[in-house]
């Protein structure tokens, strides 16, 4: 198939059907509006169908519906509307009901502003409903990796029966770059034996809920639920190193954030300048062993985040006492420069 | 008139009384005996039903069965 | 003399299970003739409900058709997922006056307005069962309940919602009715609005809506035949029975 330059929250609409997710259920917000748009364009051409739905309130729980029967279908939003969201993927979690959510992250908190963030780690991998429950996050850093994750967010909603989520931020949804769309068709998972609308098939009926009065039987539920969590982390950790091994500052950032730390990276090699980077792509399963690994190689650690501190956490988790961390952040809307990057480096070294 | 029978599932009953209310005969009460649940189970008490299954309409928990009776020829 | 059996528990009643209900209540009454219909419709295969939440909320123990569960107020928005993805399955939400006509006031309203091909069936009581009976957006005026214990004041909490009128003013929604269990004969009636309200689902005719006048006789302090005798002598004169909208009807 051919590289075509497209926008790219078209982008993930378009790599979202070409997986073989032919339902949609949004709700308008900036700036991820041509999501919906695209899908209400070509959903129904294709015998699937767009419901804008009357909030992101609302969205997620039709997500769940169209989940329960097992069908791919996804939802999405950005920031706000995820709030929205959290009390339907708490719920979708507990019934264990493959969905894919995608946040086009803006600057918070509440209506914030509409220029990209990235304030969401927290809500994203500690969850903001209710209860012991994770999602899967992917955080793409190009537009490319964008439509490559989102395809890849249906396979593993099916394999773990659980919400997948991915992260991306405003630039990614606005920008355009060529992208190579394939059709996807990931891995056959059988459906019958939980989803809604098999009794014939299956010969008698089945629930999904999240309900359990009996404590015993809750936390026997939760950890079935923790089992799954603890599989992500064995099985489903990816990262990219990029000039990482002989590091003497460690960048660890993710998203549109690490794509203009590896200009910044460059252009400090080209001096002489030991630096690299390990950049997440799933923030939950967070990478701790690699950031742990070569921390503990170099001289000092530097997080970068459109945030006030939010991975930040998790890499002074992998880190330790072994090296020093310190972090630059941007919050409202206001993204990192290279040159901001290079004098930042420069200062530490 | 039709005649009938009322069979009470003494188990699911729960005294609520709806169906002795209901019923237009009159035929039914709740009875002495006491279920596992500690609820007294409504009886047919008297002749005189009519198989107009008022009783079974109105019952929360689906613990009445309604006979129809025939005189056979 | 020869006995006929004339009248059995529904094939769909799940078979030996106690219902947690209270002596009496109107859930009962109404997830038995559900049953009879989904019997008489032969649907049972083809069936999903979606459980609320308030006392019904563990009803798939006693319906034998698959469920799913729904957060308090969002059924309507689950129906709408499920019969967008499953149009060939007959999908119906039940939902109380917290989960209906409170908390999932957009969700109702707009289902009835896209109208999409699922049926809902509203359990109006006056009241907050399952927690302990607060007010309700369906409290009647004068009418006492732990959050208004003086009774409800319209200058306070405005007066009850009449959700069959609300929902009728759209042009959309096919079938919406209000019925009763409050004695056989309103019963009789109710059954047949239920029967009618999957009719027009499975016809594809578009979006249903039932209304239950019940009771609660625990949180209302009655006896459960005085209970129904209050639905009758105070709810209905504030609620009427009837049909609001009929797509049949408008078409003659």
């Amino acid at each position: 198939m051919a590289r075509v330059l497209m926008k790219g929250t078209e982008a993930i609409a378009e790599a979202a059907i070409q997986a073989g997710c032919k339902y949609f259920f949004g709700y308008p917000i900036t700036p991820q509006n041509e999501i919906p748009e695209y899908m209400s364009a070509k959903l129904p051409k294709i015998g699937g169908a767009y419901v804008q739905a009357e909030s992101e309130v609302a969205a997620i729980n039709m997500v769940m519906g169209g989940g329960a029967t097992g069908t791919k279908i996804m939802t999405s939003s950005s920031s706000p509307g995820i709030s929205l969201m959290s009390e339907g993927l708490s719920y979708i979690a507990g019934c264990e009901i493959p969905a894919v959510i995608v946040n086009v992250m803006r600057a918070g908190p509440g209506l914030g502003g509409i220029l990209p963030a990235q304030g969401d780690y927290f809500q994203a991998t500690k969850g903001g409903g209710n209860g012991d429950y994770r999602l899967l996050v992917l955080a793409p850093s190009t537009l490319q990796e964008a439509v490559d994750l989102t395809q890849l967010a249906f396979d593993l909603a099916f394999k773990y029966r659980n919400p997948v989520m991915i992260l991306a931020d405003g630039f990614m949804g606005q920008m355009m770059e060529a992208v190579e769309i394939k059709e996807y068709k990931g891995q056959d998972y059988d459906v019958v034996p939980w989803a809604l609308g098999n009794m014939e098939k299956r010969g008698k009926r089945t629930i999904l809920k999240s309900l359990y009065l009996d404590p015993e039987d809750l936390e026997h539920h939760n950890i079935k639920l923790n089992e799954k969590y603890k599989k992500m982390q064995e099985e489903e950790v990816r990262y990219e190193e990029f000039y990482a091994d002989d590091a003497d500052v460690l960048i660890a950032a993710f998203g549109t954030t690490a794509r203009i730390a590896k200009s910044a990276i460059v252009n400090l090699r080209k001096e002489g300048k030991k630096v690299g980077m390990v950049r997440p792509i799933t923030l939950f399963p967070f990478p701790y062993d690699v950031i742990k690994e070569r921390a503990s190689k170099a001289k000092h650690v530097l997080v970068m985040e459109m945030n006030m501190g939010q991975m930040l956490e998790d890499v002074k988790l992998a880190v330790g006492e072994r090296t020093s961390v310190s972090f630059f952040g941007h919050a409202g809307g206001i993204s990192h420069s290279v040159k901001e990057i290079e004098e930042k480096i420069r200062e530490i070294l | 008139m039709a005649k009938g029978r009322v069979e009470v599932l003494e188990e699911y009953c729960k005294s609520c009384g709806l169906c002795v209310a209901a019923c237009p005969m009159k035929v039914l009460r709740i009875s002495e005996k006491i279920n596992s649940k500690g609820y007294r189970p409504v009886e047919q008490y008297k002749e005189g039903c009519i198989a107009c299954k008022m009783c079974a309409m109105t019952c929360p928990d689906a613990a009445i069965e309604v006979y129809k009776i025939e005189d056979n020829q | 003399m020869k006995e006929t059996k004339i009248y059995e528990r529904p094939k769909s009643w799940k078979k030996g299970v106690h219902t947690h209900y209270c002596p009496g209540c109107g859930h009962g009454i109404t997830h038995r003739i559900l049953c009879e219909v989904i019997d008489e419709l032969g649907i049972q295969e083809k069936t999903i409900g979606i459980a609320p939440v308030g006392c019904a909320a563990m009803m798939y123990d006693y319906i034998d058709v698959d469920f799913c569960e729904a957060a308090h107020g969002r059924a309507p928005a689950l129906a709408t997922g499920l019969k967008r993805t499953r149009p060939d399955q007959v999908v119906f939400t039940y939902q109380g006056d917290g989960d209906l006509a409170s908390i999932g006031t957009a969700e109702i309203v707009h289902v009835a307005n896209r109208g999409e091909k699922i049926t809902t069936i509203f359990i109006n009581n006056a009241i907050y069962g399952m927690t302990g009976g607060q007010m309700a957006p369906t409290t009647l005026v004068g009418q006492r309940a732990t959050t208004c214990p003086e009774g409800r004041d319209p200058n306070l909490a405005g007066y009850p919602m009449r959700m069959c009128e609300l929902l009728a003013t759209l042009k959309t929604p096919a079938y919406i009715a209000r019925v009763s269990v409050a004695q056989p004969k309103y019963i009789i009636e109710a059954k047949k609005a239920i029967k009618k309200a999957f009719e027009y689902q499975i016809s594809g005719k578009g979006y249903s809506f039932v209304e239950v006048l019940s009771n609660c006789p625990t949180n209302w302090g009655m006896q459960p035949v005085k209970a129904f005798e209050w639905t009758v002598s105070a709810m209905m004169p504030y609620y009427p029975l009837g049909v609001f909208k009929d797509f049949d009807k408008e078409a003659e």
